[in-house]
């Protein structure tokens, strides 16, 4: 098992190498720098500024330049934001990603993998149909609209919940954008793992199991669960992301202070290292999350250790 | 000799979407202690589905009716949680795969000694224990080693002695046999079938091989019961029935075996096919592929009935069967 991880993450490092240079080129060829403004800023400025963060010099060198930065955790400075690196940025920001993304993880997977076992247990019979419906929802509609529809209702008619913004510490302020974030993941999750344990409950070993007699409830908790997260398992790494992800445009609507408002203002303004740093950062919780998630397969699934 | 089940006018129905099919219909025979009952038939004879729904293990949209009395309690229509008792303890099953039974993502000693925790109240050690030594009654070298492999890394015939070795556990009364050798190699098939003889003997385990190998049941049945379109078509001791079919579908089987003996130059199949259980023929199931069918038939079909010798038969016909088939 410790010689299967420490494979595994010496196979990452290739990737997030690729990973990093592709973002790097492809971030130059959007036309625009971080410079140009409405007002043009005067040559002598201008190239004092290029000359500064090195962007007089050929691409090539610029990325090695980066990699060698890179490669000693600097992430590099911030070239539209005066005083501040990437780091800064991410320290200040990124917590708050994490937590929001993290909780409604946390929910989204549980109440999935609840609500996937339940329909499955009672395949086309109410219960089936109420949650299917509930998962539609979840999955059909955008998480701007969503936010939007959940704003009116909560937020503007019933005063449940605050519309929008952020009081420190506040739970309640997260209640909205935590419920926008994780429903269409939980749906998602839900589905898997209804057709996966659907199909597991089909098996021959769970007809075994129970004709050993141990009682519905140990065949599902002993003998049918552990197979059927399988497919559920191997989107949770993917799945994690896409909240983590998502999260930038969710803070945006509900103007919360995350990493999302600098990434978004960055991306705009050509801020070649802030779009570069958060990319990274992203790249290797991906890689992370598919590492943890290739481990939990293994113990989940005792035949991927020997390949 | 006393009973240990005795089942009456069973009949398995399945739901489908706009009709029904009857897989087993009015099906009675009893079991009795330390017997070992053969049940031979085509596939979609209705063999594995009578005996997986007195298992409670259907597919959902599969009914029972009738009864199957183990002592005074009647396994059909009870409820999971009641037969939860009986199946696992009393009355086992052991499947046609061994390759697809067994757990992939479980060690083999957790899925033998839960049987013990649940059944006979052991804790986990005691039933590990207990676990590791039935393994190698059955036959598995190391099996302390064994006992902590997954299904993964048994072959078909380890695995089969694993799920022998689950089945029989709790020692109980009967013991369901489903092609437990047909996924397997000629050359294991045979200690296969050694080691259910004398574990059964052993354990005084009432035996059911549901089979569709006459060769694995002239080996070790004491009696067979050939069942055709859901129906028993005959009854008897398995000596008799090989010797002196009754049945014109017994011949059939029999003369579809091939034998070292007298090698002929081609088998003598039984014509046609088995037919679908949603359009039995009118009459016998078995009349369109039969050579003794006369008029009676196509119209009346023949109920089980007793022969000297406490045989039973379902055919209309009384002449002798062998002279009109092979010379």
């Amino acid at each position: 098992m410790l010689a299967y991880a420490f494979r595994r993450v010496l196979s990452a490092i290739p990737i997030a190498l690729i990973a990093v240079t592709a973002c790097f080129f492809i971030l130059r060829l959007a036309p625009g720098g971080p410079f140009d403004g409405e007002r043009a800023l005067p040559p002598t400025v201008l190239a004092n500024l290029r000359a500064h963060y090195n962007l007089d010099q050929p691409l090539i060198n610029q990325y090695f330049i980066y990699i060698w930065r890179l490669l000693h955790g600097d992430l590099g400075p911030s070239m539209v934001i005066d005083g501040f690196n990437v780091s800064q940025l991410i320290a200040i920001g990124f917590p708050f990603t994490l937590t929001m993304a993290l909780t409604a993880f946390v929910i989204a997977t549980a109440i999935g993998m609840l609500a996937g076992m339940v329909a499955a247990v009672y395949q086309n019979k109410w219960p089936d149909y109420v949650l299917v419906l509930a998962v539609m929802i979840g999955v059909l509609i955008p998480n701007f609209l969503m936010a939007a529809l959940l704003q009116l209702w909560f937020g503007v008619y019933l005063r449940w919940f605050p519309a929008g913004g952020w009081v420190n510490g506040s739970w309640w302020h997260l209640v909205l954008p935590v419920t926008v974030l994780a429903w269409p993941h939980a749906g998602r999750i839900s589905r898997l793992m209804r057709g996966s344990m659907i199909e597991v409950l089909g098996t021959n070993y769970v007809r075994t199991a129970r004709s050993k007699g141990l009682g519905e409830r140990l065949v599902l908790a002993r003998h049918a669960i552990k197979p059927a997260l399988l497919p559920v398992v191997s989107y949770l790494g993917p799945g994690l992301s896409y909240l983590l992800t998502g999260s930038l445009a969710v803070e945006q609507i509900f103007g919360l202070p995350g990493i999302g408002k600098y990434f978004v203002t960055a991306a705009l303004n050509r801020d070649y290292g802030v779009v570069l740093g958060t990319t990274i950062l992203y790249m290797f919780i991906i890689l992370a999350l598919n590492l943890i998630v290739d481990l939990v397969y293994a113990w989940l699934d005792p035949k991927v250790r020997y390949r | 000799m006393s009973k240990v089940l005795e089942v009456n006018d069973l009949s398995v129905t399945f739901a489908l979407r706009n009709s029904e099919v009857r897989a087993v219909n009015d099906l009675s025979f009893t079991l009795e202690a330390g017997e070992t009952l053969a049940v031979v038939g085509e596939s979609g004879s209705g063999k594995s589905q009578a005996f997986l729904s007195i298992m409670g293990l259907l597919a959902r949209n599969g009914r029972t009716t009738g009864t199957a009395m183990m002592g005074d309690i009647n396994l059909v229509g009870m409820r999971t949680s009641q037969l939860d008792h009986i199946r696992g303890k009393d009355i086992a099953m052991i499947f046609q795969d061994p390759m697809t039974s067994l757990n992939p993502s479980l060690r083999v000693k957790t899925q033998l000694s839960e049987v013990l925790v649940k059944h006979r109240g052991f804790d986990k050690d005691k039933a590990t224990r207990a676990a590791v030594e039935m393994l190698e009654r059955v036959g598995i070298p190391e099996p302390a080693k064994r006992a902590n492999a997954y299904p993964h890394e048994m072959s078909g015939g380890m695995r089969q002695r694993v799920m022998i070795a689950m089945a029989l556990l709790c020692q109980p009364k009967i013991l369901i046999a489903d092609e437990p050798t047909t996924a397997l190699d000629v050359t294991v098939q045979a200690q296969m079938l050694d080691l259910f003889k004398s574990l059964t003997d052993d354990f005084g385990t009432s035996l059911v091989l549901i089979t569709h190998d006459l060769g694995v049941v002239a080996g070790v049945a004491d009696r067979m019961m050939v069942m055709y379109g859901g129906r028993a078509v005959e009854k008897g001791n398995v000596n008799e029935l090989f010797y002196d079919p009754r049945h014109p579908y017994t011949l059939g089987l029999l003369h579809s075996t091939p034998h070292i003996a007298h090698r002929a130059a081609r088998l003598d199949p039984i014509k046609g096919l088995p037919p679908s259980l949603e359009h039995l023929p009118k009459g016998c199931s078995f009349n369109p592929r039969c050579d003794f069918c006369f008029d009676r038939c196509l119209e009346e079909r023949p109920p089980l009935m007793p022969l000297a010798g406490g045989r039973e038969k379902a055919c209309f016909y009384e002449g002798p069967l062998q002279t009109r088939k092979v010379a």
